[in-house]
Parts: C-alpha cells; structure tokens; sequence
C-alpha cells in the first residue's frame, strides 16, 4: 500500500490527516493552525487556533473571541505524533512558516512570505524540508524588488516636497504588514504620522501585543485639515476615493504594492505616486528560498503558478502547481481586492 | 535622457490636466532646444524610424536575460508591452551612467541604418547597460516607435504656449505636416509672424462634437430645438464615411492630407488632375470617397486601398475615388478661417463651379429643412445615402481648430446590433495590461457558434473586472495569450456597417464594431444567428 502523504491539499486548505488539523483552512474546521493574520489565510469560525505569539492581538481584533494558542519561534508543539512548529516568514508582525515533522518527513508550508528584512518583523528563516510549499504570487522575472531603503528615501522626499508645497500627503497600504512597515521608515523629522482607525486598530492590537511602534495620531471627525497637512496619513486601500479622504484635499496620494511595477496596473490604480513596495518575495526571492531549503519537491499556492512551475521544473527542482483559495492563478486584481476584504473584517472607524 | 524618463514619469503619476501641462513646462523649461523639438515630435505620433526590427530588438533583449524565449513571451503578456516588458527583465541597473540627451541618442539611433548587424547589436546592449530601468523603458519605446503617453496634442500646445508666449491656435498649425526634428528648430516653431514658410502646411482640422453622447440617449427633435436654437440658423450635409482630408494647391504644388496628418498625395492619383487646375493658394476641406457611378460606395471598398504601398491599375479600376468637399479654407492665397461658414461656402461652390472635373471635385449638397423635426425624418434615409448621419453647422461659425462644441455638431444614426456570446479572450496592453480585455464574439449557425467579431470597447472598468473573473475561471483551452472561453456570457454588440469578407469565416466584416451593453438578462441559446447577419447585408 502507498504511504499516504503527510501533507494533503483537501477542499478545506491544507491538511495534515496524520495530526488531523489545517494550515490556514478555508472553511470552518476543527484545528487551524494560522501562518499569519491576514483575511485569505485567517479565517473565522473554526474550533481551535495555533498561531504566533506576535499574531495573538491581531487575530482576536480580526476574529473576535477565538479559541487561541500561540507560541514562539521554534517552539514546538505535537498533535497526534505531529511535531509542529514555526518559522519567521518575514512577511508581515508575526507571519510564520508552518514546519511539520513525522517520522522524519518533513514539510513545510510558508504562507506569504518575502525575503528581505524589513526591519520591523522577524526576517524571512529558510528551513530545510523535503517538501515545501511556497507561494508565488509574484513568480515572474519582472517582478524585481529595489532594496527598501531607496523607496523609502524617495517616500520621505515626495513627503518632503508636498508639506513644503502645503499639500497633504496621504499614503495607501495594506493595515496589516504595510502600515507598520511604512510608519517605521518615515522620517519622523518631516512631520506628525496620522493613521486612518482602521490601520490604528491594527497599530493598537500590535503595541497591546508589546510591538514598539512609532509615535501615530488617529485621524477623528475633530482632526483638522491643516493640521495635517504638514504631516504623512496612512490610509488603507478601502478609502481609496472616500469622502474620508476627500476631504484632506489637496492631497498627493501614494500607493504602495508590488503591482505598482507594472506601468498598467499603476495606471488603472490612478495613483500620485507608485511605490514598488511589497511583502512577498520578488523573482529571485522566491528562487533563493525554494533553494535554501533544499527540498524534494515544490508545491506553488498562489500567484503565477503556471509559469513559475514550468521554469522551477526546467532547472531542475521537481515543481507543482497547486490550486487554493489564497489568491488566483493571476493574482494582479485580485491583491487589491482582497486587502479591501480584510479592511470591512476589522472596519470601524 | 534622464529628463525625457523623467517626463514620462510624472505624466504617468498624476490624471489632473494642470498638473500635466505643469510637467510638460518643466521638462521643456529644462532641456536643450533640440530636446523640446523631439519630445514634441514624438508626442504628436511622429514616430523615430525603425532601424532595427523589432524581432531583433527582442532576441537581443532574451538573450541578455538569459531567460526561456517562453518565459519572456510570457511575460510580455503579463506587462502589455514590449517596451516595458525588455525594461523590467533586463539585469537591474539602479544607477543612470549616460548623460547622453535625447537628441543624442535619436542622433545616434539614425546612424544604425549603416551599421551592421554585429555592431548595431553592440550598440543596443551598451546602451541597456548603462541606463537605469525608467530610462531604459523610454529608450526601448523609440526604438520599437510606439509612444502612447496618455496626453493629448492639445495638453502639449498648452504648455508651449505658456512657455513661448504664442498662441495654442498658431502653435497648433504650425506644427502641422511634415517637419523633422532634426531641421525644423524651435526657434523657427516659435518665431513671431504667420506660419505660411511651408507651401504644404495643413490647417488644423476642425472636428464636429457628437451631438448625442451614447447611442442609449437619443436626441428628439424637441432636444435639438433647445440644445441648438432656431433651425434657420444651421446647414445640414450628409455626414460622410470616408477619408477626411484636406487639400492644398500652392506654388503651382499639390498635396493631399490625411486627418492624421499623414501626406497622402501619392495614394489618390485620382485626384491629381482637379487638384492641379485649381488656382494657387487654395485649400480644401472634404471627404475621400470611394465612388461608382456618381453613387458613393461603402467605406470597407476605399478601405482596400488604404495602407497599400503601390496603387495598382486593378485598385484604380475596383475602388475609384472623388472628394466630397465641404469647406474651403484657403482662397486666392488667404487664410479665410474666420470667414462665416456661409461665406465659405459661397467661394467653395465657386471653385467647383469652375473645375473641369465635377465628377472628382464634387460638393457636398446642403439637405434642405424647414424644422428639426423635418431633418430627423430625413436623417433616417442615411443608410439609403451611404452616410453615417447628419453634420449640422452653423451658419455664422468660422473654422476653428480641434475638436470643439457649439458650432459643429455630427448626428449620427443609431449603430446596428446584434446579441452575441464571447468565445475568445485575449489580454489587453498598456492600461489595460493583464486584463482580459480584447473578446471575440459569435453568433449562431445552426447548433454551432461562428467567430463574427473583435470588439476592445464598451465596457466600463467595473464591468471589465468582472468579465475577467470570468475568463480567468472558465477557460476551456490556452492558445498562446488567447484563451477559449466557456461560451455564457452575451452582449450586445453594435457597428456601423456590415459586408460581404472572403477573409473571415462567417463571411461577414463590420464596421467600428464595439460592445453596446452586457445583457445579463440573456442566455447564449438567445444570442442573435449568422442568418440574422446576413439579412442586414441586404440581399
């Protein structure tokens, strides 16, 4: 009889049937185990949840009352004989590879994540497996990332030039991941940082959770227009266009996302100004990790699976594509609109 | 270079008008005379040769990749163009190391005709290494000599007016026709006096506003009677289907423009003899046709001609031409412009009058009405006349430039239509890019559905999105960047005219097909039969 795999790719997510849980399930499911907070990987309504400790406040504000174990970096925990543990992912505050082990099979299941480090989470840790599943959202050669620190500098210098120019500068990222990301290279010198609630909540959540984040002023009905146009507001994809932006007029607004590398999607984004800033892995990320782990094989979720697949195979790795609910098999319209998902999930303000 | 990537940078980050026309003075307050003369060359559709091809261009570019030649195609059809697609996966140079201008690099471009093949390949991948990915982008758009920019014509006079004190009307004209960058200076573009140095300048054409924005809303004659006025105070003509085109005698020359400034003497012969016997210093304003029997034909007959390099005896003999004119713009070597529209036409019917060739230079006739409501009557005989509409102009109007609302207004008639089901789908370009954009549609032959037409527009971007959903979850089979798409979704597909094709396979061909509407309400068994197409062909 065949050994049946360790890992199996089921109409729920990911499953492993020897420990009996899931690895960012789709559906309701009895045991979910969380590679990070995010709406396509986070999902609500099942029993239990295993996640990162650094995820913890962010899961309950997202989810609500949850059942919810954390653990660290390299802690390990066993389900059924099923050692479980995980591994900076380097995507966003506590996103984690998900290691699995069962007499001596090893997988791994990375979630989203990306190479460079930030500074802000814990860098991406490649992990030796003989199986690995990694995503590939942007699994094409044209997706190459500048380091951070240029974009950053071109950030603080357009931020620069609008207060100089009296006009307010407003910048869109994702709540999760891009705010903090952004918040911790502005140059505080400039001026004040303002937070739409939402992006705030999420800061919260995090320093509950003992982040340090830089000094942020959430944006009330009460919030005067000039007082922020000295400053930088941080804003979420969803308010994109709202009267609640509308009214910080005028404004030079800036979009940050790995898509902004293509000239069209910049353009249908109609943005001031593209940042190419992303936390997924660009080409050559993805290459270098698939290699650092020196896996047998190679299961792509998400992203240019196709494509990706087909080069990994020509140089040699054995590669698969796999089909999940994380994204699309052309992820381009469909990043934006799931960022704006994740936003209604925890809009309040 | 870097301020011309630097152009394109900005033009591309901001949608306010202002603020483009503010980009476009800063880039030509801070370059060289013989920059601004190339930028505007280039941003008014006057492309750079080609020297090398673009086939070459691109396997030098794959080779420096070191990529599959799949993986490049592949990602061509995720980045839309080919230009940007060789920018984004050449090895990344961060830093700029030219400092070579735009007139440098053109200069360089055009002495590639000589070289060889060796050392233009030489010459391109230097050039790649040495500029950053921006500057790389641009350089790559004049080599392959497609610059869309997303401004139009009308945004760069604006700002060169600005800058030179002129005004956009002068600008406009004297930018007109064939003039090279490299010996047609800045100097002489913005020199005081009148723009008639060159014998073959065309005017600026001036462009009639629909009168109806949708095909959804039609206008009543009541509507007219508000929006327009009294109808005493109108001309009406047949709105034609052909060439727009104007057409210059001067210094004993002639020559023939097309509206997109293309110098089409050449390629109506036909033409030449009435053309000839005009007086010197005339100009006119009309529409090329082809005709048979002193009866107009329909445009896909002219279109056999357009875009062949060589007039051969059998095109004269298939697809002859005349002109239909309609104003004159230029009389006994004055600019008449700013004569009233029923002035112009007293001299335009003189000059007829007078030709020798009244079969070729031919006028076209006012429709004679009494109210709006008259007209609306008779504009439903356009099909019968072979014309898109009714053209209504004022009778005081002068002749202005561009395309402007008040005095000259086109009343086209409804498009025909048909309910079809999108069978293909391809990926769209520029904007567009990585979106399933470009559908084919087919109509039913017995139980079998038959690819009858390409359509790109009509859609809204919402609407677009969706149908990309669509294809992305419902494709039957890939072909290269076209996909085969489940046949469910119908819509409305409107064009302008139907004929007989040998080329395609329903033996059909339509005219500005486009997509009316998205018809949720109807299923594929509903959409419109090849039968029902063919009726439309009259016969």
């Amino acid at each position: 009889m065949a050994k049946k795999p360790l890992i199996e790719f089921t109409d729920n997510g990911i499953y492993c049937p020897q420990g009996q849980f899931y690895i960012d399930p789709w559906k309701p499911v009895d045991d979910a185990v969380i590679t990070h907070a995010h709406s396509d990987h986070a999902r609500w309504g099942s029993k239990r949840y295993l996640a990162h400790r650094l995820s913890r406040e962010v899961l309950l504000y997202r989810l609500g009352e949850i059942s919810l174990e954390t653990i660290e970096y390299g802690e390990k925990v066993y389900k059924n004989g099923v050692e479980i543990s995980l591994f900076p992912a380097g995507h966003v505050i506590g996103s984690a590879q998900v290691r699995v082990e069962y007499k001596g099979e090893v997988w791994v299941i990375s979630g989203d994540y990306k190479t460079e480090d930030d500074g802000v989470c814990a860098p991406f840790e490649p992990v030796r497996c003989h199986h690995f599943i990694s995503e590939s959202t942007f699994g094409m050669p044209v997706f190459q990332w500048k380091p951070q620190q240029q974009l950053f500098d071109d950030m603080n210098n357009w931020w620069r030039s609008n207060a100089a120019n009296n006009v307010a500068t407003v910048v869109v990222g994702y709540s999760l991941g891009k705010a903090q990301r952004i918040l911790q290279n502005l140059d505080q010198s400039i001026g004040k940082v303002y937070t739409h609630g939402v992006i705030e909540n999420t800061n919260e959540a995090l320093r509950r959770n003992g982040i340090i984040l830089n000094e942020t002023h959430r944006i009330t009905p009460e919030t005067s227009k000039e007082e922020v146009r000295k400053g930088i507001i941080l804003a979420p994809p969803s308010s994109v266009g709202t009267p609640w932006m509308r009214r910080f007029q005028p404004y030079s607004f800036g979009y940050c996302s790995g898509w902004m590398a293509l000239r069209g999607a910049k353009r249908r984004r109609a943005a001031d100004r593209g940042f190419v800033l992303s936390d997924h892995a660009d080409w050559n990320g993805l290459i270098s990790a698939i290699d650092a782990t020196g896996c047998e094989k190679v299961y792509l979720t998400h992203g240019y699976t196709a494509p990706f697949a087909r080069y990994l195979t020509e140089i040699g790795f054995d590669a698969h594509e796999v089909h999940t609910l994380f994204g699309d098999d052309e992820a381009t319209n469909v990043a934006p609109q799931e960022e704006e998902i994740v936003e209604e999930v925890g809009g309040t303000a | 270079m870097k301020a011309f990537a630097q152009l394109f940078l900005s033009l591309d980050e901001t949608n306010k008008t202002n603020e483009k026309v503010k980009v476009l003075k800063d880039y030509l307050n801070c370059v060289p005379d013989s920059d601004k003369m190339h930028m505007l060359a280039l941003f008014t559709g006057r492309k750079p040769k080609r020297v090398i091809n673009a086939t070459q261009i691109r396997t030098w570019a794959n080779v420096v990749t070191g990529i599959p030649v799949w993986l490049f195609e592949e990602s061509y059809h995720i980045v839309g163009d080919l230009a940007e697609t060789m920018a984004l996966l050449l090895p990344q140079n961060t830093v700029s190391n030219s400092e070579k201008t735009l007139t440098d690099w053109i200069a360089e471009l055009n002495t590639l005709g000589k070289k060889t093949e060796e050392e233009r390949k030489l010459w391109l991948t230097d050039a790649w290494a040495i500029l950053d990915t921006q500057e790389r982008f641009v350089f790559n758009k004049l080599l392959t000599g497609s610059f869309r920019v997303g401004v139009s014509q009308n945004l760069v006079i604006k700002a060169l007016a600005d800058i030179s004190g002129l005004d956009a009307a002068t600008l406009t004209h004297r930018i007109m026709g064939n003039w090279m960058p490299e010996t047609y200076s800045y100097e002489q573009l913005t020199q005081k006096g009148d723009a008639s140095d060159d014998v073959s300048r065309p005017y600026p054409f001036f462009l009639a506003y629909p009168i109806q924005e949708t095909s959804d809303k039609q206008k009543s004659a009541d509507e007219l009677k508000v929006t327009l006025g009294d109808a005493a105070e109108w001309q009406a003509e047949w709105k034609w289907d052909g060439i727009r085109a104007q057409m210059i005698k001067r210094d004993g020359q002639i020559f023939i423009w097309s509206r997109g400034e293309d110098l089409a003497t050449e390629k109506f012969p036909e033409l030449h003899p009435f053309l000839n016997a005009l007086p010197d210093g005339t100009v006119i304003d009309g529409e090329i046709l082809s005709f048979r029997d002193g009866a107009p034909l329909p445009f896909n007959i002219l279109q056999t001609r357009i875009g062949r390099k060589n007039i051969s005896k059998k095109i004269l003999e298939e697809s002859p031409v005349a002109v239909i004119a309609y104003d004159c713009l230029e009389y006994n070597g004055e600019d008449i412009r700013y004569k009233t529209q029923s002035e112009r036409r007293v001299l335009l019917e003189e000059l007829q009058q007078a030709t020798p060739q009244s079969e070729i230079f031919r006028i076209s006739a006012l429709i004679n009405f009494n109210s709006w409501d008259e007209l609306a009557t008779i504009r439903d005989q356009s099909r019968a006349m072979v014309a898109e509409g009714i053209m209504l102009k004022r009778k005081s109007a002068t002749y202005q430039v561009g395309r402007r609302r008040g005095d000259w207004w086109k009343w086209k008639i409804d498009p025909l239509s048909v309910d079809a089901v999108m069978v293909y789908a391809q990926k769209g370009h520029g904007r567009r890019a990585d979106l399933y954009t470009d559908y084919t549609f087919a109509v039913w032959d017995g139980d079998k559905l038959v690819p009858f037409a390409k359509a790109y527009s009509g859609l809204t971007d919402a609407e677009i999105n969706k149908v990309d959903y669509f294809v992305k979850r419902n494709t039957l089979e890939k072909f290269g960047p076209v996909r085969t798409v489940k046949p469910e979704l119908v819509f409305e597909i409107g064009f302008e005219g139907i004929n007989r094709s040998t080329r395609h396979k329903s033996g059909i061909a339509l005219r500005f097909p486009r997509i009316l509407r998205w018809r949720h309400d109807k299923p594929k068994e509903e959409a419109d039969t090849l039968e029902n197409l063919r009726r439309l062909l009259g016969d």
